[in-house]
């Protein structure tokens, strides 16, 4: 039976209407919310689904960051995740270096599958997971929205451009989550005492001997210029009028 | 300073995505190779020789490169990567499966989503569902983006130019993975993310049968439709209808968005209109903060009130 490896990531949660630092050097992330990704939810669902399934025998959830990420790893323990590896940094870590961690720990633990989201949702980047596959020379699929997993192999269904493919990939892959592969549990009162006793591991970033500088330099953010001066208008007949004389779109 | 452009094409059309990354490029290198990789794909190559101030059209043409996998399209782009300073490639579902894993293979970072180029080394991305932009620069040797299409006009084609073509017979097969099969939405309308008008509904149709009821203005007004995730995961449309921070980024000349509440997820893929519609019986919907025109109203009857008056004309 299979290990399967799924990563967590502690962002902003995605109902925090975020503001920009004043001097424009990020986020402010100071007393917002935190939650654990949404798409690595469904990464963590659909490992235990698998487990369930009886097709793993242990989940593995790796996350990455400065030691307050423990708590996203105790939602995943919560949600029935076997055990958690915390790698610590206070580093920027960008998703090369992200991936090179990941490769890290995926040499130590041997896992038939590992499972990310496809982008966290602070950042943006999209990127994790492909580069994981391409370090670890693993076949890969991305945004996927159905997984059949076999002794050998998982076929995966993925989103793309104007509809779905489906491919068969040979394991150990890497796969990265689609919103629609499932919806995630909520933890049960019972699976979050448990998680108390569950085994969590932390390693320390330096000692995995890898170049994890970070290489992108962000020169300033801010906030984009948006809000339009927007009007309601009474009626279809007003609507309509107001797009054919105030407007080019509309003839 | 020489540029590689990934196309993206299905074997037998370039995708319009395809000007878009050409302007971005252009921004960048006086040179611009492109390169096709597909199986068959003898009509893609005659369009990309169209292709404006490009050198040369790299083609690897081989039944192992037919559906594009990452692994082995990814190891062809390695293999030429030395002779380029930035690797191109449009942001979505083909670009974004491809270049991060390239990228990786030759230990660099990337710059994926860039919507504005500041000079050769500096680009603006957004970040938390376009609530940020951020401008970030990067010291790497060979540069590795993905382009937002929207944000780049559309290159113009030269019909009097037959640019060279330079066939690639590194041949990589594909042990890892294996393509089963597609499943395509099948439409006549325009494509979302070319469309010059978009009507897009959300949660409040209710059903997949009411939804039915935008493709007849869609119709009507030859446009694209859209939904939100509310909709998409409702089944009243198909996933590759869905806007938003994970879903498709539009900007067409007139967006209509109706019964969508304007979720920030979904305004990120769509705030860069030129002209936004809502229509939404709350009067308190935070689309109405990013719409130019906003109609407080039942959803139903102004569908029918709008076809009426369109019909009328
Ligand atoms: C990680 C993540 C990623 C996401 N990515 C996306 C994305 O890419 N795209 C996206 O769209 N969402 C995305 N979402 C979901 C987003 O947060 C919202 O849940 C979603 O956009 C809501 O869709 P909606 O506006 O259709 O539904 P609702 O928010 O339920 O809004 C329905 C609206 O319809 C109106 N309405 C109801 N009945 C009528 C009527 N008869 N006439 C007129 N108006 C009516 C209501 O007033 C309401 O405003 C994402 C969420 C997460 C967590
Ligand atoms: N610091 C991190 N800790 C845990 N997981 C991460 C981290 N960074 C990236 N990931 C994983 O990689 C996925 C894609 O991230 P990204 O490429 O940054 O959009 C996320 O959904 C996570 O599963």
């Amino acid at each position: 039976m299979m290990k399967i490896l799924v990563t967590v990531k502690r962002v902003v949660d995605y109902t925090v209407s975020i503001r920009v630092k004043d001097d424009q050097s990020g986020v402010d992330t100071a007393n917002v919310k935190m939650s654990m990704n949404p798409f690595d939810e469904i990464a963590v669902e659909e490992a235990l689904r698998l487990k369930e399934q009886g097709i793993a025998s242990e989940v593995v959830a790796v996350s990455i960051g400065l030691p307050v990420c423990q708590e996203t790893l105790r939602s995943a323990l919560s949600m029935g995740v076997d055990r958690a590896i915390l790698v610590e940094t206070d580093l920027n870590i960008e998703p090369l270096s992200a991936a090179k961690i990941f490769k890290a720990i995926a040499l130590q633990e041997s896992p038939q599958l590992i499972i990310l989201g496809k982008q966290a949702i602070d950042t943006d980047y999209n990127q994790t997971g492909q580069m994981l596959a391409g370090l670890l020379n693993w076949p890969q699929g991305t945004f996927a929205s159905k997984m059949v997993v076999d002794k050998n192999s998982v076929q995966v269904t993925r989103e793309i451009e104007g509809g779905l493919e489906t491919l068969l990939l040979q394991l150990p892959a890497v796969i990265t989550t689609d919103l629609r592969l499932n919806k995630p549990r909520y933890p049960s009162l019972p699976m979050i005492m448990q998680a108390k006793q569950k085994p969590f591991q932390v390693i320390q970033a330096a000692t995995l001997q890898l170049d994890l500088q970070p290489r992108l330099k962000i020169v300033k953010v801010v906030s984009p210029q948006r809000k339009r001066a927007g009007i309601k208008v009474g009626s279809v007949k007003e609507l309509l009028d107001r797009l054919k004389n105030e407007t080019q779109v509309w003839q | 300073m020489t540029t590689l452009l990934l196309i993206e094409h299905d074997n037998k059309k370039l995708a319009l995505s395809n000007y878009h990354l050409l302007t971005a490029a252009s921004k960048l290198t006086e040179e611009i190779d492109v390169i096709i990789i597909g199986y068959q794909c003898e009509s893609v190559v005659k369009e990309a020789q169209k292709l404006p101030r490009i050198k040369k059209v790299l083609v690897a043409n081989a039944s192992c490169y037919e559906h594009q996998l990452a692994e082995n399209c990814s190891e062809l782009i390695v293999s030429l990567a030395k002779n380029y300073q930035y690797i191109m490639a449009s942001a979505n579902t083909t670009g974004k499966n491809c270049l991060p894993r390239v990228a990786a293979m030759l230990d660099l970072a990337m710059v994926s989503d860039v919507v504005n180029i500041i000079s050769s080394d500096t680009f603006e991305r957004y970040m938390y569902a376009g609530n940020a932009l951020a401008t970030v620069s990067t010291k790497e040797p060979i540069k590795i983006l993905t382009i937002r299409q929207t944000a780049f006009a559309k290159a113009a084609i030269d019909i009097n130019q037959t640019i060279p073509v330079d066939n690639i017979d590194i041949i990589i097969p594909d042990s890892l993975a294996t393509f089963v099969k597609q499943e395509l939405t099948k439409t006549t309308r325009p494509e979302l993310t070319a469309a010059k008008i978009i009507v897009s509904g959300g949660r409040g149709f209710k059903s997949a049968e009411n939804f039915k009821l935008l493709e007849k203005l869609a119709d009507q007004l030859g446009a694209a439709i859209g939904a939100s995730r509310a909709a998409v995961d409702a089944g009243f449309a198909p996933n590759d209808y869905q806007v938003g921070q994970t879903g498709k980024v539009v900007a067409p000349d007139l967006y209509i968005a109706i019964g969508i509440s304007g979720a920030i997820q979904h305004l990120a893929g769509m705030k860069d209109s030129k002209v936004i519609v809502a229509i939404n019986q709350d009067p308190d919907a935070p689309i109405f903060a990013v719409s130019d025109y906003g109609l407080v109203a039942d959803l139903f009857d102004a569908l029918v009130e709008i076809e009426n008056n369109i019909k009328d004309k």
